[in-house]
């Protein structure tokens, strides 16, 4: 187990429902720096007088689109003309904590979810600070003036642009409590608006972290333990030193970094490098190893996650026991971990795709010994994020180079380190055992998880005193069907492996185990799995909802071509629901193809829609690309993955058929940048059960085993 | 010392020839938008022309290059094609992380520039090196479709 994280013990993960008026600490000191020319009412927006609207999101831009989400909830209260609105990436500051995590970070499909209200609020409030500075102007009463795009008009007809009331507007009270519009009144929330981040992204020149270039700055490469949690114990730099443009060879707690001119030439030295290790208590650490543990540990009483009625007291008359288990992953963002610091006499700098600017503040003024307030980060775009970037790994590595070299240093790993800096979802084993009544009815189910704890991994979240840890159980702990005894237990188990956030969390394979069981119990019922689970769904109308949905426009029940199956699957995460209908075909050697995924999605009020169906269909490659080849394995200590290769991602020619349906709903809004994803994996091996008869109870799916 | 001709301008540049041409433009000439992503020809996103045809940049040495000429994406709106399949990349708005997408849109432009009207078949092959791990393949097929019916028009 790394250790990297433990100045970071600090709790910012409050997930009490705390949310924020757009009047967060910081904000109004903020907005006080506004130059004369602005209007500048809070620290999310500014209103130029050449009537441009900038939006400041805090929050990390990975792809799914939030600098585009963000700018649409202040726009629409702000009555803004879009074609006029831009977006800016925030410094970290107390301004632009995520309302619901306590701390500025980007993750756990938060940033819709939270920054509803907070985010109208601040543009609804310089609206009104705006209408005020326009009434005082034509000395009129404020209710005789309305707004639209973008400029205030009076019921004569009059109007004026807000570039023109900057100064006015200014001097106008922050109102505390501004009046939000109507859903019926939006005209830019719900719209499909164009992402304002694409033209960068086209043409080359929006900058990532890897793309920060500083005066007389280093780029460092580090040899990392080959093995999780060794250390290199003699390190003989002699050749790497000889390589044209190497600088310096720095030992640090991660690793050895070669500093050097530029990349090639800091591989070069690296790999130059000659390293005895001592490979540590990880040394026979082997994927068997780890299922063998997790396994037996299932068949042991664990601690108690969900209990209700009585497993032990209904049997039923048919019962049902199965075992799943799903691998480590790693998240293989296309931009390896990289980042770029700047230890000065004043403070400390940082430049990097960073999902934690608020966490890394905290960490690094530790690394530093310098105080909070003089560590600044620039939040760069985001090469994938996935949860990868959520670790400081990277920013601290960075950062202590920069401090021991004396120059800024940029620490790039190569995407075999990437693949190797462990951070991998956990592998976990489940048992399940179910009975059914007579009629087919399931009477109890147990479902007994074995994994490592994310909480205890992640340095600021500690297992709570029921010892269970809720995202190793997330997925099980909460299937919804209404079944009367229900028990689900969780077994704490520490492989040795670092874990951490992948995409939809311990959903990702937690929902695989779950309704690949329900599909059995379906089988063994002898029922439709779409009736069976509907019939179950009674209490539940939002999963039941986007299950009718799915089945609906997948054409459910209705014939396919020759060898072409369904499954279904359905799940909520992170507030959403979303069921998923996938249809595969298996060939005589045992590789499935999916042709077509049907998606039905019910995140509550929709910001953007094709922002929400493009992060469905994300999740969904995201998932299938798990589904088909991820998995991390351990051989004598060392993962035996290490590029793409390896470690395959789905591409072009396998890229199935996608089509998302939203569910219409007034439900509050909630993240869609990892709700997509759970529900793939049991659809497609469904599918597959139906193709062929075989149950895939292990992922990544083996053609092996389905081989006609 | 290697002379290169990058978009047109003659480059000089003071590397090993072994330098992966990837290196050379993002750390010698500070060109950034050619992406790094896994080193090995693997996943496209370094995709630059050499001659007019793709090439992963992260495994060919700049040796190579001499007496040829590289296009990186910051001269993509240069060319017809190019300036078509960008128009058509943000007609669909398809990048997600966007990291991919140099690499994507210049496997494209060279797809289009050999073959004014590819076919699924076609663009599967031509684009299949490129990996997007935020799955815009549909999309960037949707984008390569409609640029193909710009160059025709």
């Amino acid at each position: 187990m790394r250790t990297a994280f433990k100045p970071s013990r600090r709790n910012f993960l409050k997930t009490s429902g705390l949310v924020i008026g757009f009047a967060l600490p910081g904000a109004q000191r903020l907005a006080e720096a506004a130059t004369p020319a602005e209007f500048k009412p809070n620290a999310y927006l500014r209103v130029g007088a050449d009537d441009r609207v900038t939006v400041v999101v805090g929050l990390s831009e990975m792809g799914q689109g939030v600098h585009t989400a963000i700018p649409q909830l202040v726009a629409e209260e702000l009555d803004a003309d879009w074609t006029r609105v831009r977006v800016e990436q925030a410094p970290v500051d107390e301004a632009y904590k995520n309302p619901i995590f306590g701390i500025q970070a980007t993750g756990g499909s938060t940033s819709v979810n939270g920054n509803w209200g907070p985010m109208r609020k601040a543009g609804a409030a310089a609206r009104e600070m705006l209408v005020a500075a326009a009434a005082q102007t034509w000395k009129v009463d404020a209710s005789e003036c309305r707004t639209e795009k973008g400029a205030v008009v009076h019921k004569s007809g009059k109007k004026l642009s807000y570039g023109k009331l900057v100064a006015a507007a200014s001097k106008q009270p922050v109102p505390k409590e501004p009046k939000l519009k109507d859903a019926s009144e939006f005209k830019i929330i719900g719209q499909n608006l164009r992402r304002l981040d694409t033209p960068q992204k086209v043409n080359g020149s929006g900058k990532y972290g890897l793309d920060v270039r500083l005066p007389g700055m280093l780029t460092a490469v580090l040899a990392q333990p080959p093995v999780p949690g060794g250390k290199a114990v003699s390190v003989d730099d002699s050749k790497a030193k000889q390589v044209k443009g190497v600088r310096q060879v720095i030992q640090i707690p991660q690793g050895v970094a070669v500093l050097a001119d530029g990349y090639w030439q800091a591989k070069k030295g690296r790999d130059a490098l000659q390293i005895q290790w001592d490979k540590g208590a990880n040394a026979g650490l082997s994927s068997e190893g780890v299922t063998k543990m997790l396994t037996e540990a299932t068949q042991q009483e664990g601690k108690v996650a969900r209990n209700e009625g009585s497993v032990g007291s209904a049997s039923g008359a048919k019962t049902l026991e199965a075992v799943y288990e799903a691998p480590y992953l790693a998240h293989a963002c296309m931009e390896p971990m990289n980042a770029t610091a700047w230890v000065k006499k004043d403070g400390i700098e940082i430049w990097a795709g960073t999902q934690s600017q608020g966490p890394n503040q905290g960490i690094l003024s530790h690394v530093g010994s310098v105080d909070p307030k003089q560590v600044k980060v620039n939040t760069m775009l985001l090469g994938g994020g996935f949860g990868r970037r959520f670790a400081p790994d990277f920013t601290i590595a960075a950062t202590v180079l920069s401090k021991m070299s004396g120059k800024p240093v940029k620490l790039v790993y190569s995407r075999e380190d990437d693949m190797r800096a462990y951070f991998y979802r956990p592998a976990s084993v489940t048992r399940f055992a179910a009975g059914l009544d007579e009629s087919g009815k399931p009477v109890s189910f147990t479902a007994r998880v074995a994994s490592p704890s994310i909480m205890e991994a992640s340095g600021f979240m500690k297992l709570p005193p029921d010892g269970v840890d809720s995202f190793a159980v997330e997925g099980v702990k909460d299937v919804p069907y209404d079944i009367p005894n229900l028990r689900v237990e969780y077994s704490r188990q520490e492989p040795g492996v670092q874990v951490w956030f992948w995409r939809s969390v311990g959903h990702s394979q937690n929902i695989f185990f779950s309704e690949s069981f329900i599909d059995e119990l379906a089988n063994a019922a002898g029922k439709d799995p779409f009736e069976f689970r509907r019939s179950l769904l009674g209490k539940q109308p939002r999963y039941k909802g986007v299950l009718e949905l799915a089945a609906e426009r997948a054409g459910w029940g209705k014939p396919l071509p020759q060898g072409v199956h369904r499954g279904i699957a359905v799940a909520q995460s992170f507030g959403s629901y979303v069921a998923e209908v996938a249809e595969v075909s298996v060939d005589k050697d045992g590789r499935p193809k999916v042709h077509r995924v049907v998606a039905a999605v019910d995140c509550g009020e929709v910001v953007n829609p094709e922002i929400v169906k493009r992060q469905c269909e994300s999740a969904i490659v995201f998932g299938l690309t798990a589904a088909l080849y991820g998995k991390i394995t351990f051989k004598d200590g060392q993962v035996e993955q290490g590029n793409f290769d390896t470690y395959p991602m789905l591409r072009m020619s396998e890229m199935p058929k996608v089509e998302v349906y939203i569910v219409k709903s007034k439900e509050h809004a909630t993240g869609m940048g990892e709700p997509g994803l759970p529900a793939l994996a049991p659809a497609v091996t469904a599918a597959i059960y139906r193709a062929t008869g075989k149950r895939i109870r292990k992922l990544p799916i083996d053609p092996e085993a389905l081989k006609a | 010392m290697v002379t290169l001709n990058v978009n047109g301008k003659q480059l000089q540049a003071d590397v090993d020839a072994d330098t992966p041409i990837l290196w050379v433009l993002r750390d010698t000439l500070g060109m950034t938008g050619t992406k790094f992503g896994c080193g090995m020809a693997l996943c496209g996103a370094c995709t630059v022309h050499l001659d007019g045809a793709p090439i992963r940049s992260c495994m060919t040495p700049v040796s190579a290059a001499e007496g040829r000429k590289i296009t990186t994406i910051e001269s993509m709106s240069a060319s017809r094609v190019g300036k078509a399949v960008q128009a058509a990349w943000v007609k669909h708005d398809v990048p997600q992380c966007g990291y991919c997408q140099s690499g994507q849109i210049m496997s494209a432009a060279a797809l289009l520039a050999s073959n004014a009207k590819p076919t699924d078949r076609d663009i599967d092959a031509a684009m299949s090196g490129n990996v997007c791990r935020c799955g815009t393949y549909n999309q960037i097929r949707a984008a390569i479709k409609d640029a193909a019916a710009t160059l025709s028009a």
